[in-house]
């Protein structure tokens, strides 16, 4: 089981109450999609991904983004059990989704840098520990299901 | 994953644009790696004190960063320009070139919250690569 410090605890939750999940949400998906740009062949169904410019503007991306972004939400309510909260969201993205779980931790990579800008400075050395422990705890969790 | 002459354009620029804070964001990306990644310190042993934020470890930010700043102006030849720093890395150094990837993803993070209208998607994706194949081209004495 995962040990989180009040510390940790205290910092993961102060980014998510002033979160603005369409904002990082959008940022983050289409970041994405366009630094690591094999990542798009989830999004077949997805509308025109033909250049950076059209994959920041297309909306389906956008509230796409936001979906995710409100997925951690869960790991957020829990978070002294994040293994089994995400037991049946892993199997999805396995057994119906099919996404490489390297996937995951390319999109968390991401997020921490859309973060990053967002919050300049405050985003400090503990901050970024924090928050990397919470995002490959998620990751990992959403690995974990495959088979 | 090769740049394309764009791509080599919008690094130089970007790091242009950097230069001013090179310094900061080199201290702190090392910082960071051995903060966020604590196993990189085992590279560090040899100093009194190498938590993030220390004397040390910032200095050698600004040491490594300029080792990037050096890369940058011979971004048409990482290999070739990059030989000696690849042997200082293979065999005396010994860094795992998994580490580099950490760093590279801490220096990301920096550039981004300094940075954080410059450090678009596009910028992002030329200097990760950039960055990659920095890594390789260090990692190109080690086997």
């Amino acid at each position: 089981m995962v040990e989180w410090t009040d510390s940790e605890r205290a910092i993961i939750n102060d980014i998510f109450a002033t979160l603005d999940y369409e904002e990082i949400g959008r940022k983050s998906l289409t970041r994405c999609l366009i630094v690591y740009p094999w990542t798009q062949r989830y999004f077949g169904a997805f509308g025109n991904l033909y250049n950076a410019a059209t994959i920041m503007a297309n909306p389906l991306i956008a509230a796409h983004g936001t979906k995710i972004l409100h997925g951690l939400d869960r790991a957020l309510k829990n978070m002294d059990d994040i293994k089994n909260t995400y037991a049946e969201l892993s199997l999805l993205h396995s057994d119906k989704l099919h996404v490489d779980p390297d996937n995951f931790r390319l999109l968390a990579d991401c997020l921490t840098v859309v973060i990053a800008a967002k919050m300049g400075a405050a985003f400090t050395v503990d901050t970024q520990v924090a928050w990397q422990k919470f995002l490959s705890v998620v990751v990992s969790a959403l690995g974990r299901q495959y088979h | 994953m090769s740049l394309s002459a764009k791509q080599k354009t919008t690094v130089k620029e970007f790091f242009g644009k950097m230069s001013t804070r090179s310094d900061d964001i080199g201290a702190e990306a090392l910082s960071r790696l051995v903060a966020v990644y604590p196993q990189t310190k085992s590279y560090f042993s040899h100093w009194k004190d190498a938590s993030p934020g220390s004397a040390p470890v910032r200095k050698h930010g600004i040491t490594i960063m300029g080792g990037v700043y050096d890369a940058v102006t011979k971004i048409d030849d990482l290999k070739g320009g990059l030989l000696s720093l690849s042997e200082l890395h293979a065999f005396m150094l010994r860094v795992d070139p998994v580490n580099f990837k950490l760093l590279a993803h801490c220096m990301l993070v920096c550039m981004s919250m300094v940075f954080p209208e410059e450090f678009t998607p596009q910028v992002h994706v030329a200097v990760d690569k950039f960055l990659a194949q920095l890594a390789l081209a260090l990692a190109e004495k080690y086997r």
